[in-house]
């Protein structure tokens, strides 16, 4: 099947190693993987703040660059989300775009989620000697039903240990433009999760969402801390040698 | 009450600074939704109770007009009086009018919402009657002149210890030497404190958690048994609520009430679940000579059939500020009116504008968990987005925000031009950043590097590696 990567506009600038991770996921299923160029981002900076014109400019871009493929995955709940579910919210009094983008909707997954519920994986050949825990980011969780699928593939990788961050489930205190907006309240949140992953003592830390992740790599830094912080794809692809942890030196 | 929503972002910082409400919050947070998830556990239909707990308000919501004829007709048929009141000042004016009429001097309160939102209180102490709050939590605030900071904890910002403190200074006729350091000892002496005004009382006020159009009545759940103290002792009873507090029948109400001492406590059911119809029946062995209802709109009338109609269905557990991580950051004082947490974002810029309330929809990341507990499933995060698009359209958001919103999405909307400002980021960022692999300041991303640091790029975008991957044939 033809799969269009929707990379996602913090991936390609930040990191592109989980991009690059997805594809080889991706790619071990037996899809063909491609990267529309006429892609930015999904949209939801503007729609979050408000901005309902853009959102729905941006979305009609993506929806252009992307309905011809079979599947859409980003490595993002977030983005994911926003195709997914808000989409279909923003053209709802469009009837002229409103079934293609329900279309669009129903074909655009989560990478983790796609992985295990349309491909079908059970298991990953990757090997990773490490103790690690998991933050369930937020709009992966709460509005695709993300929670099993990024275990039950983690619980095949060779030599991990996964163990439950309590408050797993809580925001880390990212939610966008949020963090910057309320940088004080922002603070305080991802403090109490950096908190809650440092007690958890193990070394790494996972997550399918490279916005709260850059937020808790950035404080477990600026505390001094030694966990590491990593997307899930990185070590479900087994790149995790390809490329320091996220805000580590090279 | 003056409203402070204005200044959130400082009511904010100031709660946050607050050792003891930190404590506080820290409890509340352990406790609250541990004890709901229980409760939900437990209740294997509890979904689906969401499911008919929301269309039984949507239906009432849909049929508003009819209900509330037929509430006013079958209380007037009970002998109870139905006061509409269109604005605060009309729901005190009302209020005013039945304690002068019974030359009311102290008037015992359960707690009610609306007489918060309409500022009761200092109204009636302005004109001679003195308000006497009898839920625990409510008195402790009324003593320390604090408004409410949390839905059904009215005092959840406070530990016991300051308790005993305002007890000390409020209760000057009680022995000073006396012990004051279990929280049983302070119910006790609140008890002995509230018995002879429940019995002196002339009036009782209530709230009412849900009005039943079928037989008229009103449904007060307490924990402590004040409110059936409250409107069974006087010889008169008001009812301050608000129209949308209605259900069609007793049959509904017992459905919602199934959802709210879950939702709010963990609770099965309240320890009071109290009906009031009408005034004492010849024959009845108790009960008021008078029963009032105050029914506020204060432009609730005005939110159906638009965006926010949803809002209308909340029945006021506080599962959403409970669960919510704002809130348990800042505590409920921050939010700047009588209603906080995601509830409170949505509500307080209908009831008070976005001039004065337009922080509250902004304050949140959107991480879902209010809309996932809400027991009549109100999309809060998307009401709080319609404000956001209401405040965009009115150009109300800080220049410098709406400019930098525009500047991207210029460039978002042009994907080459974009894709070659992503690598040159990655770039320069990526190689300033090599060393540490983080950055600890960097120009114009104060508002992130001022709590955490910035991760720093791997140093060349995506889209670029992907076309000279492509270029090359290789597969990864």
């Amino acid at each position: 099947m033809r799969v269009a990567l929707f990379v996602t506009c913090l991936v390609a600038l930040f990191r592109p190693t989980i991009g690059f991770a997805a594809v080889k996921l991706l790619e071990n299923e037996g899809c063909t993987v491609e990267v529309p160029r006429a892609q930015t981002c999904c949209g939801q900076p503007a729609y979050n703040s408000g901005d309902r014109a853009t959102a729905k400019a941006i979305a009609l871009q993506v929806l252009e660059a992307f309905e011809d493929y079979d599947y859409v995955v980003a490595p993002s709940g977030s983005c994911a989300g926003m195709i997914r579910v808000h989409y279909p919210e923003l053209f709802a009094d469009d009837p002229g775009v409103s079934t293609r983008v329900q279309q669009l909707a129903k074909r655009s997954w989560e990478l983790v989620s796609f992985l295990v519920d349309i491909c079908g994986m059970q298991a990953v050949s990757a090997r990773w000697e490490r103790h690690a825990t998991y933050h369930d980011a937020c709009s992966g969780l709460r509005e695709l039903g993300i929670k099993d699928q990024p275990r039950r593939l983690l619980a095949s990788v060779d030599g991990l240990r996964l163990k439950e961050l309590p408050g797993a489930e809580t925001c880390c205190g990212f939610g966008g433009t949020f963090c910057v907006k309320y940088p004080d309240i922002s603070d305080k949140m991802v403090s109490d999760k950096a908190a809650d992953i440092v007690a958890t003592g193990y070394q790494s830390v996972l997550a399918g969402d490279l916005g709260c992740l850059l937020n808790i790599a950035g404080k477990l830094q600026r505390l001094g801390g030694r966990v590491q912080v990593r997307h899930v794809a990185e070590v479900l692809a087994g790149m995790t040698d390809e490329a320091p942890p996220i805000g580590a030196p090279r | 009450m003056l409203a402070t929503s204005r200044t959130f972002e400082a009511n904010a910082r100031a709660g946050l600074a607050n050792p003891t409400l930190q404590r506080a919050l820290g409890m509340m947070r352990s406790g609250f939704p541990e004890r709901r998830r229980v409760a939900v556990e437990r209740l294997p239909e509890f979904e689906a109770l969401r499911d008919i707990g929301k269309s039984i308000k949507d239906h009432t919501l849909e049929h508003l007009d009819f209900y509330l004829e037929l509430f006013e007709e079958n209380v007037l048929s009970s002998g109870g009086q139905v006061h509409w009141a269109r604005t605060p000042e009309e729901a005190r004016a009302a209020v005013l009018q039945i304690c002068r009429s019974v030359d009311a001097k102290i008037v015992t309160k359960g707690k009610s919402m609306i007489a918060e939102e309409v500022g009761l209180n200092e109204y009636l102490e302005q004109n001679g009657i003195a308000p006497v709050e009898t839920d625990l939590g409510e008195y402790i605030i009324q003593l320390r002149h604090e408004p409410p900071s949390h839905l059904i904890a009215p005092a959840i910002h406070l530990m016991k210890e300051q308790v005993a403190d305002t007890f000390r200074a409020e209760h000057r006729s009680l022995d000073p030497g006396r012990s004051l350091v279990e929280a049983r000892q302070l119910c006790d002496e609140a008890r002995a404190v509230l018995r002879p005004r429940f019995l002196t009382a002339d009036v009782g006020i209530t709230g009412a958690n849900f009005l039943v159009a079928e037989t008229g009545s009103s449904i007060i759940v307490t924990n402590e048994g004040n409110g059936d103290l409250t409107q069974t002792l006087p010889r008169v009873h008001i009812v301050m609520t608000s129209l949308e507090k209605l259900v069609p029948t007793l049959e509904d109400a017992t459905t919602l009430l199934r959802l709210l001492a879950r939702s709010a406590t963990g609770q099965e059911f309240s320890s009071y679940t109290t009906v009031s119809t009408g005034p004492r029946r010849p024959g009845d062995l108790d009960g008021p000579e008078q029963y009032h209802v105050v029914l506020l709109d204060n432009g609730r009338s005005a939110l159906l059939g638009g965006e926010f109609q949803d809002m209308l269905r909340c029945i006021r557990c506080a599962a959403c500020m409970n669960h919510c991580p704002v809130y348990a950051a800042v505590g409920g004082h921050a939010y700047g009116w009588v209603y906080s947490g995601p509830m409170g974002a949505v509500l307080t810029p209908s009831l008070l504008g976005l001039a004065e309330a337009g922080h509250l929809p902004n304050a949140s990341t959107f991480c879902g968990q209010c809309e996932s507990v809400c027991p009549v499933k109100i999309p809060l995060p998307k009401m709080m987005r319609h404000w956001r698009e209401r405040q965009f359209a009115e150009k109300l958001n800080p220049p410098v925000y709406r400019s930098g919103l525009s500047l991207w999405a210029w460039a978002a909307r042009r994907p080459a031009l974009y894709h070659a400002l992503v690598e040159l980021a990655s770039r320069v960022l990526g190689w300033l950043g090599s060393g540490r692999g983080r950055f600890r300041t960097l120009p114009l991303a104060n508002g992130w590097t001022a709590v955490r640091d910035l991760p720093a790029p791997e140093g060349r975008s995506f889209q670029s590696l992907w076309a000279e991957r492509q270029k090359s044939g290789v597969k990864h």
